[in-house]
């Protein structure tokens, strides 16, 4: 299974219907696969803080919602996180592009690769980091169930190594 | 005009509409004014009750109103811009402007010196209204979405008590009015 596949295939199968989207490099066939499919509705947002409101409407609204974003927006989220989502207990698959993890060539995205699962920690979100498509495939369709039993926001961390 | 009685003006105006209200003083009010099951009431993070109801907005075909705030709309400017792209014909965005934070001690927003109609004209909003007297909300709720509603209201807060609801029970009585009419 190819890298992007895999998520793609993953989000259709547990019927994630509504996807928010900022880019990042490495997510870009991802959001190619999402935005040309009609099942799905997919709005770009100008900031992932935002995307977490429209995802939580959506969910109120009868949708399941994902965010595809890069780690370095995680860190404008921080807020709407924990008073929004642990407040009313709102599910969210998060799959997130994990940058300045191994084989970063850019040393401007080290420190908030570094702190990301320290943040998700910080806000107990439980969060999974697939190695591999084969395993992505399976890690994200547990996560949604999570997510909807749970009343969490769930986290996919995708490692430079992963693509 | 006070700021509860532009809710509760507008609020008198609507019947099956979902209603998104922001943070702080104004979900008070309005739960003070009108509870009901159409109503879902923030208490926490400010600066999403836009982005809120463009997701609750495009999930289902009801109208969504927002009861937002300056100094809220101040904090997710880019909000407009993704509710112009997105064009949600069931959105009705109300920004109560009293030019100040005013569940924190009504210290100054930039609202005073920048026109916030002008900004949603800027962005693009073809359906604007803008209200600073008295409010005439049924051609609002004519006009096709999304609209932008500028209010102008007194600072100050009136004196309502806090919403004795748990954030789940406002969550799970606002699912069940959404989704099973």
């Amino acid at each position: 299974m190819e890298s992007s596949q895999a998520v793609y295939e993953a989000l259709k199968e547990v019927g994630i219907n509504f996807i928010v989207s900022l880019p990042c490099v490495n997510l870009g066939k991802v959001m190619e696969l999402v935005e040309c499919d009609p099942e799905i509705i997919h709005v770009p947002v100008t900031r992932e803080e935002e995307g977490f409101g429209i995802c939580a409407g959506a969910y109120l609204g009868g949708k399941k919602p994902a965010i595809l974003m890069q780690n370095s927006g995680l860190g404008n989220s921080v807020n709407v996180l924990a008073s929004l989502y642990e407040l009313y207990h709102l599910p969210i698959l998060m799959v997130m592009s994990h940058r300045g993890t191994e084989g970063e060539f850019m040393n401007a995205q080290v420190p908030m690769g570094k702190a990301t699962p320290r943040v998700l920690e910080a806000l107990e979100i439980p969060y999974y980091n697939p190695k591999t498509p084969e395993d992505a495939f399976e890690v994200i369709k547990n996560a949604w169930n999570q997510a909807q039993s749970n009343g969490t926001p769930v986290g996919i961390l995708l490692d430079i190594s992963y693509w | 005009m006070e700021r509860i009685e532009a809710i509760k003006t507008i609020v008198e105006s609507l019947k099956i509409e979902l209603v998104i209200c922001n943070i702080g003083f104004p979900s008070r009010e309005l739960y003070q004014v009108k509870d009901s099951s159409t109503n879902f009431y923030m208490l926490g993070s400010m600066g999403m009750a836009s982005s809120i109801g463009l997701g609750l907005a495009m999930a289902q075909k009801r109208k969504v109103v927002v009861f937002d705030g300056d100094g809220s709309v101040l904090m997710n400017l880019g909000s407009l811009v993704t509710i112009y792209n997105q064009k949600p014909e069931n959105l009705i965005l109300v920004v109560l402007d009293n030019e100040c934070y005013g569940s924190t001690g009504s210290q100054c927003t930039y609202a005073s010196t920048v026109d916030l109609s002008k900004v949603a004209d800027a962005v693009g909003f073809q359906e604007k209204f803008f209200f600073s007297d008295d409010i005439d909300f049924q051609p609002v709720l004519n006009a096709e979405g999304p609209v932008f509603v500028h209010v102008k209201v007194k600072p100050g807060n009136a004196d309502v008590p806090v919403i004795p609801m748990k954030p789940d029970e406002i969550k799970e009585r606002f699912i069940k009015e959404v989704q099973e009419k």
